[in-house]
């Protein structure tokens, strides 16, 4: 849901690119207060695989396609500010780049995906998982998070294109069209994230502030 | 660890490369909703020229392998964006 140059007025993309710019100063203040050096190759490789899995559009329905955003996957690993910082940079890139997404919209897009989609998707993850317990249960929390991270990024990208004035219908008809593809990309998202969030586990490689939280609890005691 | 940020890596360019190409080409949902309730023509033209515009390394005939190479370039380029943004976020902190 990259938006293109164009569908964003001044004050909107302005105002947006305001924001991104605060969201991304503020983590990377809070990436160096919660995440140690060695996480750092870890942030590499999973900003890569991001960037690589957004290129792989899978067709939902009715000729209509999808590819994973990302946000929920990194801030189940690392927390939401390094995801917030990851998917910024992927945005960033793909913008100058790779022509994918305008440049003023890039606050947008950066505000969207990238923090709104990580917050929110932390949320989701803490909460959920925080009533139940057992692998399946962990893995209905990523799966929620994610779905509901695509949700509020297509929503927060409906708002702007109205408050710019250039949805030709109400705002409840687009919102309504925009929410119903991406509930099915959605589902997409939760199960690609489930599933790579799995591997990685299994790899060995519990949450960042997991870490953190027995890092301060020993060397506490 | 090691071993896993590895295989996530060669995961990410075995994705980029050979995946990417095969990817759907059908409009994204923000591009369907546009398309169908009639707001794609506000779209632009990008103001900004990218190098790898629309992810196809430009000069290479073959579309297919055009994408492979943009997707195996942008997903270095991604690697050692944040590497490097990591470092500086995390330079200052005092290992336990």
């Amino acid at each position: 849901m990259h938006i293109p140059d164009g569908f964003l007025d001044a004050k909107t993309w302005v105002s947006a690119a305001a924001i991104s710019a605060g969201a991304i100063s503020y983590s990377v203040k809070k990436t160096r207060e919660a995440l140690s050096e060695r996480m750092v190759p870890v942030m590499g490789v999973l900003a890569a695989f991001i960037f690589a899995a957004q290129m792989i559009n899978f067709p939902i329905a009715g000729g209509t396609s999808g590819h994973l955003l990302g946000a929920a996957l990194a801030t189940v690993l690392l927390g939401p500010w390094a995801s917030g910082l990851i998917i910024s940079t992927v945005l960033i890139i793909q913008c100058l780049f790779f022509n994918d997404g305008g440049i003023t919209a890039l606050g947008g897009n950066i505000l969207n995906m990238a923090f709104i989609g990580s917050l929110v998707a932390y949320a989701v993850y803490r909460s959920v998982s925080g009533i139940g317990g057992g692998k399946r249960w962990e893995q209905a929390a990523v799966f929620l998070a994610s779905w509901v991270s695509v949700m509020v990024a297509a929503f927060a990208a409906t708002v702007e294109v109205g408050v710019s004035g250039n949805l030709p219908v109400s705002f409840g008809v687009a919102l309504s069209a925009m929410l119903g593809w991406h509930a099915l990309i959605g589902i997409g998202e939760g199960l690609i994230t489930v599933a790579v969030v799995s591997f990685v586990r299994n790899a060995g490689l519990s949450p960042a502030w997991q870490q953190e939280k027995a890092q301060s609890e020993v060397s506490g005691a | 660890m090691k071993n896993t940020v590895l295989i996530i890596l060669l995961a990410a360019l075995a994705v980029a490369v050979f995946l990417s190409p095969f990817a759907s080409s059908s409009p994204d949902g923000l591009e369907r909703v546009a398309e169908d309730l009639g707001f794609i023509e506000k779209g632009e033209e990008q103001i900004l020229k990218s190098p790898i515009p629309d992810y196809a390394f430009p000069g290479i005939e073959n579309e297919k392998a055009a994408t492979a190479l943009a997707g195996a370039v942008g997903t270095l380029l991604t690697f050692g964006a944040v590497y490097a943004v990591g470092r500086g976020a995390s330079r200052k902190k005092k290992e336990a």
